[in-house]
């Protein structure tokens, strides 16, 4: 695995926000295949640097690759590489007006351009592996929370994309429902998916990441292998954090 | 404490429904008894019996309408056209204004600016006496053009404001999985945007019936200048205004009550 070319790689990226710099030369790179938890505080950079992933914020520096193409200011390249990457996001942002199965089926058949009944049968299928085959016909509104996430999971994955982006899945919801969330994240992992997930679900970490990064102040501040980061942090600011969300 | 609780059951009693019918009825009792004494203090003489022709004749061929339901139908028709064309014209303004195009935000400010902060009648003038000769357009087309001009201006806002409101999650969500710009407006602002939209657009359509009268000034055939070819062949002003004006009433009543049920069906659902 670690011989094979990164299917994400960051060089030198920056970022601000009018005069603030969200970014500072971020460094980063994911193989295929490898499941990447990114921590640290609110307000280091995190969503912020995932998002320059699949563009939903764009970069002022340094160059973006995925997939082999990098992302510029051509707009049909941004789109070939949103639908090789799934994005999740804390707040789900389902569609409202869409029963779940058209959720799900929107993507398929509008960008996918699949017909109708082969973009139901691929939901079905991936409402079977959320678990929650039964509620195709409802909306959105009518649903938990974890299954809400859920649904979004399965949105992201009818797409059928290489990588998968995870914006704090689970930061939005009430207690009892981040386990079955993360069950399912879990066995997307093992799928062999790449993941990128932002989390500080600590215990999810240490079961699924292959690589633990810590950022603070919009820079990348330490990239190690779980069971170095956890039990021996380089940084002493990863050490504050990592006491500090172990506590609770 | 008590005094503001007592102004507020008032308030409230005030706005309930039976109370609000009733303070309706009580005004506009009052109008016409005002009418009605300012008239007889000049002495007018009141011939209403001579309206219903205007509306419906029977005679040995059966029915035939009268000019008053022809004006309305040409009022409906005009509105109806100018009301669609409104609605183009004001979705492609506010999607200028929303899109990234530069010129294109400049463009849809200065067509804004220049339409809110003309009087609808100079617009008409404009289009008439300006645009006519040099586009060989006749009174309809262009009674039609300025008013869906016009109120296209209104709409963008309306638009605009719709598309606003839905979350941005949405777009993210929307963009995520890669929709053109295009399909997402298509498939996913719209669709939500028409909740917030139905009100003022509902007002917008009693708008334009409204100030579709203003054609009358160009002779086009409508409601109003209906009413004004009666009066100059019989002087009945009063009768006939009063007509008119309980005709545009009804109409806009009618759309009001279509569109608060419309409304109720739209936020049944999510
Ligand atoms: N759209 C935006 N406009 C202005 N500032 C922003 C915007 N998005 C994020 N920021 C700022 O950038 C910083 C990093 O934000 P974010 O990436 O959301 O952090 P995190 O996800 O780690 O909590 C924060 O200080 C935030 O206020
Ligand atoms: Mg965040």
């Amino acid at each position: 695995m670690s011989d094979s070319k990164p299917i994400i790689e960051l060089r030198h990226v920056d970022k601000s926000f009018g005069p603030f710099q969200a970014l500072t030369d971020i460094n980063f790179s994911v193989r295929p295949g490898e499941r990447v938890v990114v921590c640290g505080p609110s307000g280091s950079g995190k969503s912020t640097m995932i998002r320059c992933i699949n563009q939903l914020e764009t970069h002022d520096a340094g160059s973006i690759t995925v997939d082999g193409i990098e992302l510029g200011d051509d707009t049909s390249d941004i789109r070939a590489v949103r639908q090789e990457v799934g994005m999740v996001f804390q707040q789900f942002n389902l569609f409202p007006h869409l029963t779940v199965l058209e959720n799900l089926t929107i993507g398929p058949i509008r960008v996918r351009k699949m017909g109708k009944a082969a973009a139901e049968a691929l939901a079905r299928n991936y409402l079977e592996r959320v678990h929650i085959p039964e509620q195709a016909d409802k909306y959105p509104s009518q649903l938990s929370g974890g299954q809400q996430q859920r649904v979004a999971i399965a949105r992201s994955l009818c797409m059928e994309p290489r990588i998968m982006l995870f914006d704090e899945p689970t930061s939005a919801l009430d207690p009892e429902m981040i386990g079955e969330v993360l069950e399912v994240m879990v066995e997307l992992a093992n799928t062999g998916m790449t993941m990128v997930c932002v989390t500080h679900e600590m215990g999810f970490a240490r079961r699924v990441a292959d690589t633990m990064v810590f950022m603070e102040g919009g820079r990348i501040v330490e990239v190690a292998p779980p069971e170095e980061f956890f039990t021996n942090p380089k940084s002493n600011r990863a050490r504050m954090f990592l006491d500090q969300i172990l506590e609770h | 404490m008590a005094g503001v609780a007592l102004r507020k059951r008032v308030m409230r009693g005030l706005s309930s429904r039976p109370a609000s019918i009733a303070i309706y009825l009580f005004v506009m009792w009052g109008l016409i008894e005002l009418a009605l004494t300012g008239a007889e203090a000049m002495g007018y003489n009141w011939q209403w019996y001579r309206i219903p022709k205007y509306f419906l004749t029977s005679d040995a061929d059966g029915i035939t309408l009268g000019e008053i339901p022809w004006g309305l139908a040409g009022t409906i028709t005009l509105s109806t056209l100018a009301f669609g064309l409104a609605l183009a014209i004001g979705l492609l303004v506010a999607l200028l204004r929303l899109s990234d195009l530069i010129v294109g935000r400049a463009v849809a400010r200065g067509f804004l600016e220049i339409v809110r902060n003309m009087p609808l009648l100079v617009l008409l003038y404009v289009f008439y006496y300006v645009f006519g000769p040099i586009f060989g357009l006749d009174r309809y087309a262009a009674s039609v053009l300025c008013l869906a001009v016009f109120h296209g201006a209104l709409i963008s806002e309306i638009f605009r404001g719709g598309i606003n409101a839905v979350a941005r999650g949405q777009w993210e969500a929307a963009k995520s999985i890669g929709m053109t710009t295009a399909q997402i407006y298509r498939y996913i602002i719209l669709p939500q945007s028409i909740k917030f939209m139905l009100p003022p657009m509902t007002g917008e359509v009693v708008n334009m019936i409204k100030s579709s009268a203003i054609v009358s000034v160009i002779a086009v055939v409508e409601l109003t200048t209906v009413g004004r070819n009666i009066i100059s062949d019989t002087y009945l002003s009063f009768e006939i205004w009063f007509t008119i004006a309980a005709v545009y009433m009804a109409v806009t009543l009618v759309i009001s009550s279509l569109a608060s049920y419309l409304e109720r069906r739209y936020t049944v659902r999510e």
